[in-house]
C-alpha cells in the first residue's frame, strides 16, 4: 500500500509532529512499506473472531475512590524548568 | 569475579570471603575500562552504588539479607529510579529525574541488590538492534562491529561483557530474548502481568513486560524471586500466586514433552542457526525429553498484527510527551500547536516518529476497523494457536531469531527487513505467554539463543528446563574475548 506525501503530512499533523519537506519524503517511503507489510492481515478471514486486547482477558480492576498518595508537590516540581510559589510556569501560548 | 554466578557470589559475601564494596568496586572498574567500547550504560551511579554496597555489607555482617544482597546489577533505562536520571534512550527525557521508583527496581533494591547504573536501550524500547538510542548505538561484546540486539541491548551487552552480574530488561516484541540471544546470555520474558509495569515508561501497554537478564537460568531465577508478584499500583498486574523459582530448578526432565513448531524452521531461518537449535533439542532428548512436531499456523501474521497493535498503543502512550507535561520543549513557540509539534519533532527520534505515525494512521477515522480491530482479532487466533499447542506439549522450542547478530547499520535503511528479525518472538507477546532465550551454541563466532516457550505463569518450569540444559552444556559460560583479562 502506498501513501502520498500529503497523507504523510496529514498523519504527522494528527500525531502533532512537525515534518520538514525532506522528512516527509523519507517517511513516505518507510510508512508505505510498513503499511504494505500490515496489509497481509486483510487476506485472513476473521469473521466471528472476538478481538483480544489483553492477553489474559483481564478486566480493569477498580479500587475505593479514596486518596492514597501523599502530597509530594516539591518532588514533582523538581523536574520543571520554571516554577514559582509552588506552581509550574509554562510559556504563554494563548493570547 | 565477573564470571561467577549469583549463588557463588552470595555465598562468598555471606562467608565474608568478599565484601559487597569490593565486589562493587570490581564491577565499576570493569565498566570504566570496557564500557567506552560498548556504550552499554547511559548512567553510572558510582557514589550511590558504593553507599548501597556499604549498607549491604552491614546487613550481611548481621547475617541478614537475601541471595541478591550485595550483588551488583543494572537497570534498563526505562525503569523509573527515584533521584537517578531515566531517559528511555530519548532526547525527550534527557533531563528527567523521576520522583518515584518503579516497582521492579524497588523490589530488587529491597532484596539488597546494588544498582550500578542505567543501561542503554533503543529509544522508548522501539528497535531490534539498539541503534535507535539518542545516546548512540550499543556494540556487541562478541564482535564490536555487530549489533547487540534491541531494545534491551545495553543490559545484554553489559551482562555478556561482565560489567554487571545481572540486569533488568523489558520485552514488548522480543526485546529481552533477542538481545540475550545475540549476546550469549540468558533472558526471561515472563507472562504478561507477572511482573509489575508500574514505573516502566510505557511503549505498548498490552505487550510490555519486564524480566531478568543474566548469565544463567539460575541467576534469572534469583532475580525473578524479587521481581515477580502482584502489585496494586499496576492495574494489569495478575493476582496469581508466585512460584518459588529456585525450589524445583533441579527437577529432572524425564517425560518432558517438547513441541517443535514447523513454522519456526522454514524459509528464512539461517541453516547454521537451525543446526545449533536442533543440536540443543537433541541434548534435551538425552535428558529424557520427547519431541513432537507441532504447528503454530498464524505465526506469519504476528508481524503485521504486532506492527499495528504496538504502534497504536505507542501513539497513545507517547501523546503525554508534548513539551508541557513531560519532556523536551522547543524554544520560542509561536502558539500551542507549534509548541506541541516542534517539541515532539525535536524530542523524538526517527523510529519513534515513524511508529507514532503508523499508530496514528491505524487508529484514525475510517481505518480503525481495517487495521486495529483486525489486528486484535488476529491476535486472538495467535493466542489460540499457543493454547492448543500447549495442551499437547509442556514447552515449545525454536530459534529466537532467524540469524545471529547482524552488522551495525546493515538494516537501518529498511524498516521491514529489521521488523522481520522479530518473526519468532512477537507472537509470544501477542499471546502473553512466558518465554526464554538460552545460549545454545555459536555460528561463525556469534552466539545463538534457543527459545523456550511455556504456558501462562509457567516461569518456574521454563527456568527448570533451561537450568537442566545449562547443567549439561557450557555455552552460557563462554566469555567474549574483549571481556577477558580486564
Amino acid at each position: 500500500m502506498s501513501i502520498d506525501k500529503q497523507d504523510v503530512q496529514k498523519i504527522a499533523h494528527l500525531a502533532r509532529l512537525a515534518l520538514t519537506e525532506e522528512g516527509a519524503d523519507q517517511y513516505q517511503h518507510s510508512l508505505s512499506s510498513i503499511l504494505s507489510l500490515v496489509e497481509q492481515m486483510q487476506s485472513v478471514n476473521t469473521d466471528g473472531v472476538e478481538p483480544l486486547s489483553n492477553p489474559l482477558e483481564m478486566t480493569q480492576r477498580l479500587r475505593e475512590d479514596i486518596v492514597t498518595e501523599e502530597n509530594r508537590r516539591d518532588a514533582f516540581l523538581a523536574n520543571a524548568p520554571l516554577t514559582e510559589a509552588g506552581l509550574f510556569l509554562v510559556p504563554k501560548v494563548i493570547d | 569475579m565477573f564470571e561467577q554466578s549469583i549463588s557463588t557470589l552470595a555465598q562468598k559475601l555471606r562467608n565474608k570471603d568478599l565484601s559487597s564494596v569490593e565486589l562493587t568496586r570490581h564491577f565499576l572498574a570493569r565498566i570504566a575500562k570496557l564500557d567506552p567500547q560498548l556504550n552499554s550504560f547511559i548512567t553510572v551511579n558510582e557514589q550511590r552504588a558504593l553507599e548501597q554496597a556499604a549498607a549491604a555489607d552491614a546487613l550481611l555482617q548481621n547475617g541478614k539479607g537475601s541471595s541478591l544482597t550485595g550483588i551488583p546489577v543494572a537497570h534498563k533505562d526505562l525503569f523509573c529510579t527515584e533521584g537517578t536520571l531515566t531517559t528511555c534512550g530519548s532526547k525527550m527525557l534527557n533531563n528527567f529525574i523521576p520522583p518515584y521508583e518503579s516497582t521492579v527496581t524497588q523490589r530488587i533494591q529491597q532484596a539488597g541488590a546494588i544498582m550500578l547504573g542505567k543501561t542503554n536501550m533503543d529509544e522508548f524500547a522501539m528497535g531490534s538492534s539498539n541503534e535507535n538510542s539518542f545516546y548512540g548505538a550499543v556494540k556487541n561484546p562478541w564482535n564490536l562491529d555487530k549489533v547487540p540486539g534491541g531494545s534491551s541491548g545495553g543490559s545484554a551487552a553489559a551482562v555478556s561483557a561482565g560489567l554487571v552480574v545481572a540486569a533488568t530488561g523489558t520485552d514488548t516484541g522480543g526485546s529481552i530474548r533477542q538481545p540475550a540471544s545475540f549476546c550469549g546470555i540468558t533472558g526471561l520474558k515472563p507472562t504478561y502481568g507477572r511482573v509489575s509495569r508500574f514505573g516502566m515508561i510505557a511503549y505498548a501497554s498490552s505487550l510490555d513486560q519486564g524480566g531478568p537478564m543474566a548469565k544463567s537460568a539460575e541467576d534469572c531465577a534469583h532475580l525473578m524471586q524479587a521481581m515477580a508478584g502482584f502489585d496494586d499500583k499496576d492495574s494489569t498486574s495478575a493476582e496469581q500466586p508466585v512460584d518459588d523459582y529456585l525450589a524445583n530448578i533441579n527437577a529432572p526432565l524425564t517425560g518432558l514433552k517438547i513441541g517443535l513448531p514447523k513454522e519456526y524452521f522454514g524459509d528464512g531461518l539461517d541453516s547454521k542457526v537451525a543446526d545449533v537449535i536442533m543440536a540443543a533439542v537433541k541434548e534435551f532428548e538425552k535428558l529424557g525429553a520427547s519431541v513432537k512436531e507441532i504447528s503454530l499456523p498464524n505465526l506469519q501474521l504476528s508481524i503485521p498484527s504486532y506492527y499495528v497493535i504496538a504502534p497504536s498503543e505507542a501513539s497513545s502512550n507517547l501523546s503525554r510527551f508534548d513539551g508541557v507535561r513531560f519532556g523536551h520543549r522547543c524554544d520560542d513557540p509561536k502558539d500551542l500547536l507549534d509548541m506541541y509539534m516542534r517539541s515532539r519533532a525535536e524530542g523524538f527520534g526517527t523510529e519513534v516518529q515513524k511508529r507514532i505515525m503508523v499508530g496514528t494512521y491505524a487508529l484514525s477515522e475510517g481505518y480503525y476497523d481495517a487495521y486495529y480491530l483486525k489486528a486484535q482479532k488476529i491476535r486472538r487466533l495467535i493466542k489460540e494457536d499457543f493454547v492448543k499447542a500447549l495442551a499437547e506439549v509442556d514447552v515449545i522450542m525454536g530459534p529466537v531469531a532467524p540469524t545471529t547478530a547482524f552488522g551495525l547499520g546493515s538494516k537501518t535503511s529498511d524498516p521491514v527487513a529489521m521488523y522481520l528479525e522479530d518473526i519468532y518472538t512477537l507472537s509470544v507477546n501477542l499471546a502473553g505467554i512466558p518465554a526464554m532465550s538460552v545460549p545454545a551454541g555459536f555460528v561463525d563466532g556469534m552466539p545463538v539463543g534457543l527459545q523456550i516457550m511455556g504456558n501462562y505463569f509457567a516461569e518456574a518450569k521454563l527456568l527448570n528446563v533451561a537450568h537442566q540444559y545449562q547443567q549439561h552444556s557450557d555455552w552460557h559460560l563462554q566469555i567474549p574475548t574483549m571481556a577477558k583479562g580486564a
